[in-house]
């Protein structure tokens, strides 16, 4: 067992906090009042190699693993949740398209993005279907060489502003079994009867691109299919028991954010003639969230490990997603409470990572599901 | 279904809290998102506020003031207000928190010159205590009183005065000598040279409520304007908290009820469907905890009121109550999110109504003593009788 991350690891880890706090940390509060992203730093990212590793050689990327991908996106979260969010979303999905779809659509759809040019989203969610995805009602109906797609879907990153978008359609309302009705479709946005309406003002992450998604008799061809008809719904599971991974890093990147302004803020703050560092409180609290930070952190890594070993385990990438998310909204809380009165204002960072914090529990499956799943798994029940 | 008039000492008191609510449910809920939205002080509501008598409530009676009970009176208002709009009960603590150097400090010839025109010339108060050096350290501040001749020279900078942009008169504490307690609060007036108004803040949370800088440079403040005995303001700081920090466990109170309201609301609407979703067991937990974690704090809330409303020591009560109903409310309104995910899904005007209250808990925390020192505060006072 080694718990050491190697060479590598560590140099990608320096160079992209690097990266974060030269480039993404100047720009960040502007972003989040703007709710907008530069596209440049995206260019830059690509350049600098840090857009989609997990992505095979011979389809443009790095070809590493998901530990290096989430280490990559911790170190986004680290310096700033909003475009933290931007970059980790900007291969939302390619997953699929690295496990399921054919040569010819990874040698098409994925270099374009590990270069930066292009952006994609993964549109699951429908009005009815959050956290049940197998209610989905968005429907592909084949006719000759294509397919005809008519639905809504909501809360989709990237919505307005990606290439393509990887669409959880139903195909086969008939069959008796819930998990196999659905298929998974690639749809460029240029085609005609792409909606997409943004949504403004979110909670936090305004950096990062919401949108309502509508199709109106969206056509695209047959070969547009990833994967197998009917497989939909098994190939999005695996993809959640990837993404849960690095949703988690997520977490532990917001975390350890928050409690370095915090460890920041109080040996500078005074307070009874001495800085608020050297009250007991104070020393329990940092002492409670980097315990915390390390437990989720110590859990993400063992999750990417074994991913990257082949070990797909669904119980320990919730668990995972759950912990290190939970953490993170625990840490920020406590991290915004150290800094009082000014905490609570926008002058400071810590204000922005508490309000998007709360995301953490909410997508890639609530932690309610996560739970569930935890839950079922170890009771062998559904 | 959240009553509490088994606890509300009087009957009048319980008329007076049917009033105040029937008013926030109809005139002060539907503003609560615009101004949280668009980040203004909301005259409407001011103007509403002094009419139903809040913004003088803890003023003798000559003056507008409630005879009795005023502690418990301001913390049902607040209460009922703060279940749908937190920045709008804010101003009511403030405004009672403010007045009361004036009205237990001020000389009986200050209080007939200024108390007519706070209340019958609707003037609010702002309280002006903090620096950016003295937070929950209040003897810290660096802000200085010079006695010259038959007026004070005050000089210094206080922040995150709440109403201070929109005040007509402040209380503000100085330092009137060198030894590190002794302070002393002053009344004064906007229109006095050399007081300014710095910059409003943004906030997380309690948006419509002000927030500003307040600057003092050389400003003249006539002696008899000297609160209470010269050097003996942090005694007066003190006893202000066993009225303001009850209050604000109020805000809390009422802001973890407005949430679950708001949550109650939706699962009422969603009945008829066909899995009724109150059996749902996720929901069955969200709401037992935040059902209880309120009526504990209601308890507590109206004990420290009415205990400082007789005239008995409630400096442990109060900050049992402020400490405890905020992080209950945190802990609701998180959870509240939580919970109408599952209901209510995207878009949801609810969702963005309890994102809203989440970020008002926040302040419930921190302001009137962090919950740190609050728990300071308690453990302090159980060693003591106890060792």
């Amino acid at each position: 067992m080694d718990f050491e991350l190697t060479n590598r690891q560590k140099q990608i880890r320096l160079a992209v906090r690097e990266f974060a706090e030269g480039e993404i940390a100047p720009v960040a509060q502007e972003c989040e009042i703007k709710e907008d992203f530069p596209r440049d730093l995206i260019k830059k990212a690509a350049q600098l190699g840090f857009i989609g590793v997990f992505i095979k050689k011979e389809n443009g990327g790095l070809g590493l693993g998901f530990l290096e991908h989430a280490t990559i996106l911790e170190e986004f979260w680290r310096v700033d949740p909003g475009l933290g969010q931007v970059f980790s979303s900007l291969t939302f999905g390619a997953e699929e398209l690295q496990f399921f779809s054919s040569e010819e659509q990874k040698k098409k759809y994925l270099p374009p993005l590990v270069k930066g040019d292009w952006i994609m989203g993964f549109s699951i969610t429908e009005p009815e279907a959050g956290s049940d995805t197998a209610s989905a009602v968005t429907t592909a109906k084949k006719e000759g060489e294509e397919y005809v797609i008519n639905g809504n879907k909501v809360m989709i990153t990237n919505g307005t502003v990606a290439n393509f978008v990887l669409v959880y359609c139903l195909t086969h309302p008939e069959e008796t079994s819930r998990s196999k009705r659905h298929s998974i479709l690639l749809v460029e946005t240029d085609r005609p009867g792409y909606k997409a309406d943004r949504i403004h003002r979110k909670m936090g992450i305004r950096a990062s691109d919401t949108a309502n998604i509508y199709f109106n008799n969206v056509r695209v061809p047959k070969e547009n299919l990833i994967g197998v008809e009917g497989n939909g719904f098994s190939q999005l599971m695996k993809f959640f028991d990837h993404s849960r991974s690095y949703v988690a890093a997520h977490g532990v990147g917001l975390a350890q954010g928050a409690m370095e302004q915090a460890i920041n803020y109080v040996k500078k703050r005074k307070q009874f003639g001495k800085t608020i560092a050297s009250f007991q409180v104070t020393q329990f609290k940092i002492a409670e969230m980097a315990t915390l930070i390390e437990t989720a952190r110590s859990l993400v890594h063992k999750t990417c490990w074994n991913l990257d070993r082949g070990n797909v385990d669904s119980q320990l990438a919730a668990m995972a997603k759950w912990w290190a998310c939970n953490v993170a909204v625990r840490v920020v809380d406590e991290a915004l409470q150290l800094h009082g009165g000014y905490g609570y204002l926008e002058d400071y960072p810590i204000e922005r990572f508490y309000r998007a914090a709360k995301i953490l529990e909410l997508y890639e499956g609530t932690k309610e599901i996560d739970k569930m799943m935890i839950g079922r798994k170890i009771l062998g029940v559904t | 279904m959240f009553d509490p008039t088994s606890l509300i000492p009087t009957e009048e008191l319980k008329v007076f809290r049917d009033r105040i609510l029937q008013a926030a449910r109809e005139k002060i809920a539907p503003q609560a998102p615009i101004v949280d939205e668009e980040e203004f002080f909301n005259r409407e509501v001011e103007s509403l506020l002094w009419e139903l008598g809040l913004l003088t409530l803890t003023f003798p009676e000559e003056y507008g003031g409630i005879g009795k009970n005023k502690t418990a009176a301001l913390c049902i208002a607040v209460e009922e207000i703060a279940k749908y709009c937190a920045s709008s009960g804010l101003l009511l603590i403030i405004q009672a928190v403010g007045s009361f150097p004036i009205i237990h400090g001020g000389s009986a010839e200050l209080r007939r010159k200024y108390l007519p025109q706070m209340s019958k010339g609707r003037k609010l108060v702002a309280y002006l205590v903090t620096e950016p050096s003295a937070g929950s350290d209040v003897s810290g501040i660096r802000t200085t009183a010079k006695r010259v001749d038959d007026y004070y020279l005050l000089n210094g900078s206080k922040c995150f005065a709440t109403s201070g942009g929109v005040a007509g008169i402040y209380s503000v504490l100085a330092k009137t000598s060198e030894e590190k307690e002794k302070s002393s609060f002053f009344l004064v007036e906007r229109g006095f040279q050399g007081l300014s108004v710095g910059r409003t803040e943004h906030k997380l949370g309690q948006r419509g409520s002000n927030t500003t800088e307040v600057f003092l440079d050389n400003v003249q403040v006539p002696a008899e304007n000297l609160l209470g005995i010269e050097g003996e303001g942090f005694f007066i700081a003190m006893k202000d908290f066993d009225m303001s920090r009850p209050a604000i466990a109020a805000q809390a109170l009422g802001i973890a009820e407005g949430a679950l309201e708001t949550l109650l609301q939706s699962v009422r609407e969603k009945q008829n469907l066909q899995q009724p979703v109150k059996e749902l067991p996720i929901l069955q937990a969200i709401i037992a905890d935040s059902a209880t974690l309120i009526e504990a704090s209601r308890g507590l809330v109206y004990r420290a009121a009415i205990l400082n409303d007789e005239g008995k020591s409630n400096t442990k009560l109060a900050s049992m109550a402020k400490c405890f109903a905020a992080d209950a409310a945190m802990k609701i309104t998180a959870e509240v999110i939580d919970a109408l995910h599952i209901l209510d899904g995207y878009g949801s005007l609810k969702i963005s109504d309890a994102e809203r209250m989440f970020r008002d808990a926040k302040l419930t925390q921190i302001f009137e003593g962090t919950n740190q020192i609050q728990r300071l505060v308690i453990a302090r006072q159980v060693l003591k009788e106890w060792i």
